[in-house]
């Protein structure tokens, strides 16, 4: 069914795709002329130098530092090519400063969140936007309010919230449940996931509820598995998002065994050697951007759409 | 399935209780009904948004407007202390001084990083081959993470004359420059840090937004012999200015809300030059081991979430006559 009705939309935008760039700011027929081209091609080969010297220089500059030895970067910040590579670095990172330790924290942390922000917003997506309940429009009222008030409000009360939660009266401090469940309440989540199910046609989930499907059979088998683009956006930015985090860990986890690696790395810097702390940043580097290189059409259309939602 | 459902639909209404579109609505109240209609298992499933929101969300904030009038701490139960809360935060001389460089770290970034992605954006809109090959780039400072690319910057600032940058400002003859350490380039130098973290993001929305644009407009424009730069101004540039607008009030909320930078560059120094206003919240509340005065962090939170309420009310006011 989803095939069905993906692919008409999709084929026709692979079939205007050839034709819509040939017209930009410049006209083809002024594209050329060989003044026009020349200029053109100046312009956006000087951009094409400046994002590899900003943009992935850095990085590169990161890659080499976390195999050279500490001397050699501080005499020679900038020599292209390492007199000796010394692979120790990220042996000694990755089990002496117990990076290994840090990076499997973030993991779980990632995991984790990842895990609620997928329940929260399919399940919160399908009863707004499928199920209607009749309380349905208020919660949705008020999932949306949340997207008003910036976060800086929240740093305090929901920080005593975790020391005691309402109720219950048990303290999260020091467990990851502190960081997973405030990032499941993300409503630019929930209003992402529920206008995609918006979007679903009405039909089938008729024809299911007909052949006798549950709410639950619904969501499972018919709603989840032609959400596959949306959810992978979301689970994207959700792992990014964990990956990111500094301050919220760094209030609820104060015990270091916990910590993820944005918390453990300022902290320990002072106490590295130059060579093995930047092969620790380098470590912590990989797998973002491994995860971008690999989904970078997610990443690039999700970033898009975010200004799109916001807009 | 369709040809099923909907004569079954039409014929619903016929019955004496008149029921519209939707037949588990018809009698509505009795909680026999409401069971039967699955609004048990509704409720089941808007659980998890209901609590997650209620307890992470929805509960903190209320209790953000309670605490504000409130002195709370940690031990005795909470005591009804009027507006003193915020009385003590205007009265603190630090506040004047976190306010104006949280405005001069949201002006910087705009000067830096608000032309710059639109001038990127719209030369690559224009590239041919390998576009995707220069939003991969803009794009990869974005996925480092932040506290990775403020550690390695830091490392970069040095301000001896061996310093990565000082390296190559010597090589066009300049510096060496103090960087983070002299009380007037160290916000800059963070704003160019944050600059170079975020752009990308704001290029791939810039990117997104110019697929939009209507290029028949810009046949228009040549047969009335605009050249690049006109059509710029008057075609591309126009049809932009809702993205323009979003992306400049975001980034303003953004930039009010500044931490991890100063935090972790200069933890605020040198000499207040970096102290902005959620680093005084995160003082107030976290800073001190004697226990936090959590009711003056609530205090300025709330009024720096109003100011920017405000800002965001009157902006949206005033640009609306242009953004559609």
């Amino acid at each position: 069914m989803a095939a069905n009705t993906r692919t008409p939309a999709l084929a026709r935008r692979r079939a205007t795709r050839p034709e819509r760039p040939e017209r930009g700011i410049v006209s083809s027929h002024d594209r050329r002329r060989p003044s026009v081209r020349g200029s053109l091609g100046v312009l956006q080969g000087g951009l094409l130098v400046t994002l590899v010297v900003v943009g992935l220089g850095p990085i590169l500059w990161l890659a080499k530092a976390a195999v050279t030895p500490t001397q050699e970067t501080l005499r020679d910040p900038l020599g292209l090519f390492p007199t000796g590579i010394d692979w120790a670095n990220l042996a000694t990172a990755w089990t002496r400063a117990e990076i290994d330790h840090y990076f499997v924290n973030t993991l779980i942390i990632a995991v984790g969140a990842w895990f609620f922000q997928i329940l929260v917003a399919t399940t919160g997506g399908y009863v707004l936007s499928v199920l209607r309940p009749r309380y349905g429009n208020v919660i949705f009222g008020l999932v949306l309010a949340t997207l008003f008030v910036p976060s800086v409000v929240l740093l305090v009360p929901l920080y005593l919230t975790i020391l005691d939660l309402p109720i219950v009266h048990v303290s999260l401090l020091n467990t990851f449940w502190a960081v997973w469940l405030p990032m499941g309440a993300s409503a630019f989540n929930v209003l992402l996931v529920k206008r995609f199910f918006d979007g679903l046609p009405r039909e089938i989930f008729e024809a299911a509820r007909v052949d006798g499907a549950g709410p639950f059979r619904l969501l499972w088998s018919i709603v989840l598995p032609m959400s596959r683009p949306i959810l992978g956006v979301v689970s994207v930015f959700a792992v990014i998002a964990a990956w990111k985090d500094y301050l919220w860990p760094l209030l609820v986890l104060p015990d270091p065994a916990h910590q993820p690696l944005s918390v453990r790395l300022p902290a320990i810097a002072p106490y590295l050697e130059l060579d093995v702390f930047l092969a620790a940043l380098a470590i912590s580097t990989v797998l973002p951007i491994a995860l971008f290189l690999a989904f970078q059409r997610l990443f690039l259309s999700g970033a898009g759409l975010g200004g799109a939602v916001k807009g | 399935m369709t040809t099923i459902s909907s004569p079954l639909r039409a014929t619903a209404p016929a019955p004496p209780p008149p029921s519209p579109t939707r037949p588990r609505r018809a009698r509505r109240g009795t909680p026999r009904q409401w069971l039967r209609d699955g609004g048990l298992s509704t409720l089941v499933i808007a659980l998890p948004m209901i609590l997650v929101f209620g307890v992470f969300s929805w509960f903190p904030i209320g209790r953000a407007l309670v605490m504000s009038v409130q002195e709370t701490n940690l031990v005795t139960a909470p005591v009804f202390v009027g507006l003193d809360n915020f009385v003590f935060v205007l009265q603190d001389p630090l506040l004047g001084k976190a306010v104006r460089n949280t405005l001069w770290f949201a002006l910087l970034a705009l000067v830096f990083g608000y032309p710059l992605p639109l001038a990127a954006a719209v030369l690559m809109s224009e590239v041919r081959k390998m576009r995707g090959l220069f939003s991969a780039l803009a794009y990869l400072p974005v996925v480092v993470p932040p506290v990775v690319a403020v550690l390695l910057w830091k490392f970069f600032y040095d301000a001896s004359d061996t310093g990565v940058f000082n390296t190559i400002a010597g090589w066009v003859g300049l510096g060496p420059y103090p960087w983070l350490q002299d009380a007037t380039s160290a916000m800059p130098s963070l704003v160019l840090e944050a600059t170079w973290a975020a752009a990308g993001g704001t290029v791939i929305i810039y990117l997104a937004a110019l697929v939009g644009v209507r290029t028949e407009l810009y046949e228009a424009a040549e047969v009335d012999g605009a050249g690049v730069w006109r059509k710029i101004w008057h075609v591309t540039l126009p049809q932009l200015r809702g993205v323009l607008f979003i992306t400049l009030i975001l980034q303003v909320i953004g930039t009010a809300q500044v931490f991890l930078e100063p935090f972790l560059f200069t933890g605020g120094g040198p000499n207040n030059a970096t102290l902005t206003v959620l680093m005084l919240i995160y003082d107030y509340a976290f800073g001190s081991s004697l226990g936090g005065n959590y009711g003056a962090a609530t205090a300025l939170s709330l009024m720096l979430a109003g100011v920017l309420a405000v800002l965001s009310a009157v902006y949206f006011r005033v640009t609306r006559p242009w953004s559609s």
